[in-house]
Parts: structure tokens; sequence; C-alpha cells
């Protein structure tokens, strides 16, 4: 009977699953077209930008090589340092911050000790400062230390990360059973390897998850650095575009050529991240929900 | 093989005593707690609380040319509510919320119940792409953003007149605002929608063939059984959202060359106190701004968080 009801449902929404495509359609459209400009005018020169040909398509000439050339080439090869700058802070600031929320969340959610309820709800409330309101008073404070314009000025602070600890604590103490570590303690071993063994394996979606968002948040950086440092050999690629897009901005006539190098720079720095998330979307798809499924 | 069986000796009374006293942990267990807790709690001290203290410190201080650094105790925290330049972008950041946070829910809300109705390999790469401004960094998205915007070489002109109209121009004075809107919108609604989808995805679908039984359509089902269950995931992008706006610097700073007069360098609370700080090196003043913005969010945000306690949220 209710194989029959489901087939008859089903047939009696069909109509409806169509509409319902086509709006999800010309959602889609909106979504990708600023990724299909940015793939089409990457491959023009000055020329074909500015000589009013289609924006959405092609031009006769395509000249991805000679861009990339270019834009590799370009002031040093200023471009791929960024890009390794950006790599190494979201790297270094990345896995350093998933570190710590995994040892303090598995702290928070399998010990009981003193001063751990204080703590935690500290914790939370710190979840909802602002992290911009802190670069100003943290550059102050790191000119102090004359700190300030070099690398370590972007990854310290960058290793600070209350939502990942929290997200770690909620589904640590879901997803590790008490009872399991005790039983390990039994078998004599100890706390550490407990946790190697034992726990860590199991908080594995939660890790990924953790580690994909904050590679992301450094990646994305831009306040940050943009504060922090002066050399324009240590910006991250967010930085650095944007200082071209400023120079290209600011003289309009003699930098035309800058415009497709910022617009294929673009493209390329958005590649990685792009890369990484379809890789890993059998964990981050249900691994971000983590904290809103009560 | 033998070391195992040296660590049964030394582990095996802390292991066995809670058995006994399951309320009192032993001292050596609440010391591994701590030490697992140590690091985070170091980077917390170093990079949290000691600039939140410093910029408090330091708003309490004036710093003038003439007289050097003197006490200025509340002065500075008084003048950022009598001046216009904070009080605009005090406004605006308002503004923006109440008309993004609203938008954005309802986009990634909709695309969310539509995606979890059908399942087909259509639905499945919607999903993907319509996450995927999500891994664009906010700097170069903005950036894409302004190029489409572009009077001199952007797309949008030529769309326009497909249909015969002149195109807006979104880096005008009067239309940044809703420029801005878009960027967002379209950089952080399929974030929102995955986490909605995955809330979703968790709710027991005999819920809808008992609903249906009693003769409920698709538009009851989700407005009376699916918005209800998700409500958690909806209040957590709410926060999320308010977080995010309140603390608006990105986008507008990247459009500020481009959108040349439309935006100003104190177009947000952000903005502004980054002008200060390293356009005009007041520390002091730059900070207070800081620090109050860090606290209007703070109280914002725990107020809702207090108001929906009962709802069911992601602190409680």
């Amino acid at each position: 009977m209710s194989a029959a009801t489901t087939y008859a449902t089903r047939k009696a929404r069909r109509p409806q699953h169509i509409s319902i495509q086509i709006v999800l359609a010309l959602a889609l459209v909106y979504f990708l077209v600023p990724f299909w400009w940015v793939i089409v005018a990457s491959s023009k020169d000055a020329a074909g930008l500015f000589g009013g040909t289609s924006a959405l398509w092609f031009s006769d000439r395509i000249v991805w090589a000679d861009n990339f050339r270019k834009l590799f080439t370009y002031d040093g090869g200023m471009f791929g340092r960024w890009l390794l700058n950006s790599a190494l802070y979201a790297v270094v600031g990345g896995v350093g911050a998933t570190t710590l929320a995994v040892l303090a969340g598995y702290g928070f959610a399998k010990y009981r000790f003193k001063g751990r309820r204080f703590s935690f709800s500290v914790l939370l409330g710190t979840v909802m400062v602002p992290a911009t309101a802190l670069v100003i008073p943290t550059f102050i404070l790191f000119s102090q230390f004359g700190i300030t314009n070099t690398r370590w000025a972007v990854i310290l602070p960058t290793l600070l990360n209350p939502f990942g600890v929290y997200l770690m604590h909620v589904y640590t103490r879901d997803a590790v059973p008490d009872e399991l570590l005790d039983a390990a303690r039994v078998d004599g071993a100890g706390e550490m390897r407990t946790f190697l063994q034992i726990a860590l394996p199991l908080m594995r979606p939660a890790v990924v998850t953790v580690l994909l968002l904050t590679v992301v948040q450094s990646w994305n950086n831009y306040f940050l650095p943009k504060a922090m440092l002066i050399d324009n050999r240590l910006y991250p690629v967010t930085v650095g575009i944007n200082q071209w897009q400023n120079i290209a901005s600011g003289n309009n006539a003699g930098t035309t050529s800058l415009w497709s190098l910022i617009i294929l720079g673009s493209l390329v720095s958005v590649i990685p991240l792009i890369i990484a998330f379809l890789s890993l979307q059998r964990y981050w798809q249900g691994g971000l929900s983590i904290g809103s499924l009560k | 093989m033998t070391a195992p069986l040296t660590r049964v000796s030394t582990e095996a009374a802390p292991g066995v005593k809670p058995s006994r006293g399951p309320r009192k942990e032993p001292l050596r267990r609440q010391v591994t707690g701590w030490l697992f807790v140590a690091p985070f709690a170091l980077v917390f001290l170093a990079f949290l609380v000691a600039p939140l203290v410093y910029a408090l410190y330091l708003s309490l201080f004036r710093n003038a040319l003439i007289g050097g650094t003197s006490f200025a105790f509340l002065d500075n925290y008084v003048r950022a509510f009598h001046d216009p330049n904070f009080l605009d972008g005090a406004w605006l950041v308002i503004r923006f919320s109440l008309v993004l946070i609203p938008l954005q829910m309802a986009i990634s809300l909709v695309i969310a119940l539509m995606l979890d109705g059908i399942k087909n390999w259509f639905t499945r790469f919607s999903r993907l792409t319509i996450f995927l401004p999500y891994a664009v960094p906010v700097v170069i998205g903005a950036l894409m953003w302004g190029f489409m915007y572009s009077r001199r070489f952007g797309p949008l002109t030529q769309i326009f007149d497909i249909f015969g109209a002149s195109a807006p121009d979104f880096l005008s004075k009067n239309l940044v605002f809703a420029g801005l809107l878009n960027i967002v919108t379209w950089q952080w609604a399929g974030y929102y929608m995955i986490i909605l989808f995955a809330a979703l995805q968790a709710i027991d679908p005999t819920l809808y063939e008992a609903a249906r039984i009693d003769g409920a359509g698709s538009v009851t089902i989700a407005l009376r059984i699916k918005i209800p269950l998700i409500a958690p995931a909806l209040v957590l992008i709410l926060v999320f959202a308010l977080i995010g706006t309140l603390q608006f610097f990105n986008e507008p700073s990247i459009l500020l060359k481009l959108a040349a007069g439309s935006i100003t360098p104190h177009f947000t609370p952000n903005m502004y106190a980054y002008d200060l700080a390293f356009g005009r090196g007041s520390f002091n003043y730059g900070s207070a701004i800081s620090f109050t913005l860090a606290a209007v969010v703070f109280v914002c945000v725990y107020i809702f968080m207090f108001t929906t306690r009962k709802r069911g949220n992601f602190l409680s």
C-alpha cells in the first residue's frame, strides 16, 4: 500500500518538480555568472577587455598563455610569491588552529577539571567577538614587540579560533563514548595514547571540517595582513591583488594592461580552494552543520 | 610488549578510581584535562584577552600633538557617540543588516527546501555550485562583482542592452548599497544553504509520510514540519550573519577605489577605525571605536541568544 501511495504522490508531484528545477537553473546562472565572466575575461588582452566586444563571450584572440606568462613574471614574479605566502599562512595557521581546537575541544568534552565550566562559558562568549575588532589592538601590541611586518604577525593571530573549539567540543561529546575511553584506560593505555588511538579516529569528520574552515579563513584573510604588513613581498594573494587593483584604478590611462593580470590572478587564486572543497565534500557537507543539529 | 606492561603498573590506579567515586576526578586526571586545554588557553590569553584589555586601556587615553598622552577616561567614547562619521557608519551597518539578513536567510532557506525535495544529479550539482562562492576569498568575490558592475568593461551594460534598458550603475552613490547587498548575498547564501540543507536531511522522513496521509501538501509540510524542526540551524546562521555584517569591512574597502566617491573611508565603523589608526595615526580613538564595536556585537548577539534560548539554540 505504501508503495502505491509513494508512486501516486511522486506522479502527482512531477510538474512541480520541473518548475522547481527551472527556478534552480535560474539561480545557478546567477551564482555562476561571475565565474564565467572571469574565465572569459582572463583570456583577453587589454584591447579585448576595453574594445567593446561581448563581455560574456571569448573574443577572436585568446591570449591565456600570454597572460599567464605575464602574470607570473610581472614585477619579478611577485604573484607567485604571493601565492606561496598565502599557502604558507593558510597551512601553518590552519593546521595550528585546528590542532589547538582539537586538543582543547577534547579536554573540555572529556575531562571534569576545576574551572572547566567557567572557562568554557568565557570561551562561548568570545565566539561572538568580531575578529576584525581585535586587529587594530593586536597590531599596536605587536608593534611594541617589533613583530609587525613579519610572517609571524599574520600567522600567530590566526591560531585563535574559539568557534573551532566549540565545534570540536560538541562533536566529541556525542561521538566519543566515555565507556570506550575508560575501557582503554583499564586496559592500560595512557591518557595521550587513549586520545591518539581511540578518540582521534572517532573525531575525524569534525577535524576535517574545522581544518577546512580554518584553512579557508586564513587563505581568505584580508584585514589582518593588510594591517600588519608593509613589505609587499610578504603579502598574501588577497592583499597583493587588491594592491594591483588600487594601482590600476588610480591611473586610468597608463596601466590598462594590469587589468588582465588582475582578472587572471583572481581566477588563479580561487582555484586551490575550489579543488579542496570539491575533493573533501564527503566530509564538510555533514560537518558544517555540527552545532545546529539538536 | 614490555612497554605497555610497565604502563599498566603506573596507570592502573587512576584508571580504576573513577568507578568507585564517579563524581570526583582524581587530581592527576584534572591536570591532564588542563594540559589538553592549555595550548589553546595560552593563545586565547595572548591574542584575544590581551588585545581586548589593551584596546580598553588605550581607549581611555588621548594623544595630542601638544601635551602628549593624557588620561581622558571616557572622553573618546563620548566623542564617538557625537562623531557623525561613526554614527553614519553605524547607521549604515544597521540598515544593511536589517535588509541583508532576512533576504539572505530567505534565499538560503528556499533553495535548501527546493534541494531537499528532489534527489537527482542536477540538484546535487546545484548544491555544490551554489556553495562555490563561499570558497572564493571575499576580496576576490568583491573584485569580481566590481568588474561585473564596471561601466568600462563589465557585462552588465550588455546584458541590459538585450532588454533595451540602460544598466543601473551599482557603483554609484545611490546604488552602492544594493551593489554590496548583492555581493554579500552571492558570497554567503550557499554556505547558509548547506547548513540548512544538512539540518533538513536529518529530519526523520516518516514524519512527512504521516503528514501526507493526513492530507498535508508540500507547502504545508515545509511550513509546519520542516521549518520548525530546523529552527536551531536558522538561529545559528542568523548569529553568523549578525556577527558578519556588524563588522562589515572587506567588501566596501575593496570597492573603495573602483567606486570612487561613493564609498567613504568611514563608510562602516570598522573602516573608520582602520582609517583612524592607519590613515591618521590616532590609535587611541581608533581603539575606542574598535572596542565599542566588539562590545556592541557581543551585547547584541548575547541578548539575541538569551531571548531565543527556550527554542533551543547552539549555546544551550
